[in-house]
């Protein structure tokens, strides 16, 4: 399996949606590998406000200690590589060159973790691109030290080493499709990206769609045909007893509608604001929580003060852990307005943490959810109609919550395994008939 | 000796129009969609099926008799959108073998909440009967045939009314028979019609489904069900919704041919007969008493109130429309009045409805919203208004008292 990202270094759903795949493969008896990048100086997050991060901690030690009971049937892989996803040319270029001044300063880092013997990170040519390509030649030669029967290959930075790893090995090739660059950029696609996305789709013997959204996108856009796309939806990871005592023990005067995501254009953070102020119209005790960090950050930041909501709207940088679980305790909606959302893990989260749940309809979890509200993203008048309902009318909250979370135990990662299990032995009988 | 009994019950909403928090205006209801509704039910149900129960009652003679209680909120819209099928009620009532049962005008659960609203209703509904169709109602049912011991001593202390109708839900029956008369413990005046729920839903539910071992039902085969009863009670009650022929179960499913035949067929054997309510509780005598201290209905499996008061926001609801009754009677304000009844109309408590939600059933094909969340969202935020308005109405009159 091909990622490029894990928890706990994570920006996104997709770190998330591996780790509990890969845990619940792990229990079918699937046997993983999981090949990651490892960037030198993880956990460093452009955010202004300052964070605990667990820049400390290394894989190495990860794998043996917390993950062995969970994830036994996994064996990680790294390639020393700063890949990282949702990021665009620009802002990896200032990062690698930040990275090689820090290298150089600190002479050679030595490779020592998951015992692949990948040789030395050679020099970064400094662009994304030829980076993915580095990543793809060192997966090959780690493939070809391994047996297995199927290449999973996770977004689009990982298609160019999930197609050499093929061509190498001639195993078939499964690529999962979290999101595209549709969802991330609108129509402003980076051409380079999309043409390694639809080059990935269509040497891949199977392509796996997180919705019937994304499996739209999939074929409209990227010109593959319907047989070849299948839906697995994603999981959720059962955490606590979902009985929250702790919680209302919390007093507060002031009702918190939470946006929590990264701050880019995918996920509608204008919105969010523009709902906020229409809020802010008819109701005084709200405020608005965004939690994340992104490139619309500082735009954000300036529409809110520009509509004159600035003192109501807080930003708390990127959160982790058990900083996400109490922004989760304090709030009373969450909200996620996004424009183009493939799937959209953090409304389970949420649901999971019992809080009552607004999401877009353009979103690929709406079709799995039928207990929240839902507004299309652009309707920033009816988005706010539903804020001030949840936070004037209790019973809709009680509602909301009973139903929501006894939905949400329903998505589990087993049933999304043993969908990926089915795709992987079609993938691999239809590859033995040829 | 079995007599049918049929009562059809005729309604449709009045639905809200999609109303926001930062809506201002007094306009409610979506005329619109409520005209297109009524004119498309019209069309496919109303119209044809009361030309055939008409062509029914001529073709054999006066023999073949039903019953129908057809709402005040209905009967409001049916006058603006589509005045012919009052024509056709109309004509369908001067035949006299058509009965109409008395009902709240509103359709409401108002017995549950206010029975000074109840009587009310029932008192408007039953006075709008008589001006359109020259009738005066004998017999009363219930929203949803919502019914306990505690609504015949309110139907009895009326002093209008010598029946009412109700669901045979097994519960009560208690594996007696709903082909009998029965009586209430406190009351033996008034006499209780129970739904024959099993023969009903035969033609309403199971009609056009074709997994059902009986498909296709055939008029022939169910006057042998009918006449099965025979010895062994006195009245077959069919119970339900108009909307059952040509709206329910389409016109391609054969309903139509199916209620052609089924008069004919029954009156082949002898024994049978077709009469209205009044009439069965004429002829026969009550045969047994039949205790409901809790409350039933007839509305899905459960037959209770789960339908309408099952969840938080629909108990909310319904307490915030009965909360406001006082206020509300007291601006003396005639639209004010008329707005706020037509927001008691039980449909709208349904479809905040979150009992099999998910499953996507029979609840959401009536729904006009895409979730019972969206409908409690929009009738409070109309209720909201409401009482806004009412409040500054009582304002102004409390000020000029001063003055």
């Amino acid at each position: 399996m091909l990622g490029w990202e894990f928890p706990p270094f994570i920006s996104g759903g997709l770190g998330t949606a591996c780790y509990g795949l890969t845990k619940a493969m792990s229990k079918l008896g699937l046997e993983v590998a999981f090949v990651l990048p490892r960037a030198v100086s993880a956990g460093k997050e452009s955010t202004h406000v300052k964070m605990k991060t667990p820049a400390d901690i290394n894989y190495s030690r990860l794998n043996l200690e917390e993950y062995e009971q969970e994830l036994k049937n996994v064996k990680f892989k790294m390639i020393d590589s700063p890949l990282r996803p949702y990021e665009t040319a620009e802002s990896f270029k200032h990062e690698i060159e930040e990275l090689i001044q820090a290298k150089q300063s600190r002479c050679n880092v030595t490779i020592s973790s998951g015992g692949a013997d990948v040789g030395q990170p050679g020099h970064y040519s400094g662009d994304m691109y030829s980076e993915i390509h580095r990543y793809a030649a060192a997966a090959v030669r780690l493939a070809l030290q391994d047996d297995f029967d199927v290449i999973h290959a996770h977004d689009w930075m990982t298609y160019p080493a999930g197609i050499a790893v093929a061509a190498v090995t001639g195993r078939p090739l499964v690529v999962h499709v979290h999101s595209t660059e549709f969802d991330r950029s609108g129509e402003h696609v980076n051409q380079m990206i999309y043409d390694i996305e639809r080059a990935g789709m269509h040497a891949a013997n199977k392509i796996i769609a997180v919705s019937y959204l994304t499996r739209n996108i999939v074929i409209s856009r990227y010109g593959i045909t319907g047989d070849k796309v299948e839906v697995v939806y994603n999981g959720v990871e059962r955490n606590g007893n979902g009985l929250n005592f702790g919680k209302s023990s919390i007093r507060k005067d002031e009702k918190i509608v939470l946006f929590l995501g990264r701050i880019t254009m995918q996920k509608g953070p204008e919105y969010f604001l523009g709902a906020a102020k229409k809020v802010l119209e008819v109701m005084d005790n709200v405020k608005f929580v965004m939690a994340g960090s992104g490139d619309m950050m500082r735009k954000t930041v300036e529409l809110a003060a520009q509509l004159g909501i600035g003192s109501k709207v807080l930003f708390t940088g990127f959160l982790r852990g058990e900083d996400v679980r109490r922004v989760y305790e304090l709030a009373d909606l969450y909200v996620m307005p996004s424009v183009s959302e493939p799937f959209g893990i953090a409304p389970l989260e949420a649901l999971n943490h019992d809080i009552p749940v607004l999401i877009s309809r353009q979103s690929g979890v709406s079709e799995v959810l039928t207990h929240v509200l839902k507004a299309d993203f652009w309707d920033v008048n009816e988005i706010a109609n539903k804020i001030v309902a949840v936070l004037k009318y209790p019973p809709l909250q009680m509602t909301l919550k009973e139903h929501g979370n006894f939905e949400v135990r329903k998505l589990k990662w087993e049933d999304a395994a043993e969908k990926c299990r089915m795709v992987y032995e079609q993938v691999v009988s239809s590859a033995v008939c040829v | 000796m079995p007599s049918v009994c049929f009562y059809f019950q005729v309604h449709q909403p009045c639905r809200l129009r999609h109303y926001t928090v930062f809506d201002q205006d007094h306009r409610y209801f979506d005329g619109f969609k409520n005209k297109a509704i009524c004119r498309k039910v019209a069309n496919k149900c109303y119209l044809p099926t009361n030309r055939l129960i008409l062509d029914l009652i001529n073709q054999h003679e006066g023999r073949f008799k039903v019953a129908y209680s057809i709402t005040g909120v209905l009967l409001e819209q049916l006058a603006e959108y589509a005045p012919e099928v009052l024509s056709t009620f109309d004509a369908l009532a001067r035949t006299g073998c058509v009965e109409f049962l008395s009902e709240t005008y509103y359709h409401s659960l108002s017995f549950l909440y206010s029975r000074e609203e109840f009587t009310e209703q029932i008192l408007k509904h039953r006075r709008t009967i008589e001006k359109l169709f020259n009738y005066k109602t004998k017999v009363f049912r219930n929203t949803e045939l919502i019914y306990s011991n505690d609504l015949v001593d309110a139907i009895e202390s009326m002093g209008i009314f010598d029946g009412v109708l109700t669901e045979g839900a097994d519960r009560i029956l208690n594996g007696r028979s709903p082909n009998f008369i029965y009586n209430s413990p406190r009351n033996k005046r008034i006499k209780l019609l129970l739904k024959n729920y099993a023969l009903s839903d035969d033609i309403a539910f199971r009609f056009s489904n074709r997994g059902w071992n009986e498909w296709p039902l055939m008029a022939g085969k169910f006057s042998d069900w009918v006449s099965r009863v025979n010895g062994n009670g006195y009245v077959v009650n069919l119970f339900m919704d108009y909307e059952t022929f040509g709206e329910h179960q389409w016109k391609d499913t054969g309903i139509f041919d199916f209620m052609r035949h089924l008069p004919g067929e029954i009156m082949r054997n002898q024994d049978n007969n077709f009469k209205t309510p009044s009439e069965v509780i004429g002829s026969y005598p009550a045969t047994d008493v039949i205790d409901v201290p809790g409350l039933i209905s007839w509305a899905d499996m459960e037959r209770d109130l789960s339908a309408w008061l099952g969840n938080p926001m629909q108990s909310n609801a319904l307490h915030e429309v009965y909360r406001m009754e006082r206020n509300i009677k007291k601006t003396g304000d005639k639209e004010l009045l008329a707005d706020w009844r037509k927001l008691q109309t039980s449909d709208h408590f349904y479809y905040m409805c979150t009992k099999y939600f998910s499953d996507g059933d029979v609840h959401k094909y009536f729904n006009p919203y895409d979730s019972p969340y969206d409908s409690y969202i929009n009738y409070m935020n109309v209720m909201g208004n409401l009482e806004k308005r009412c409040k500054k109405k009582l304002n102004i009159e409390a000020e000029q008292l001063e003055v």
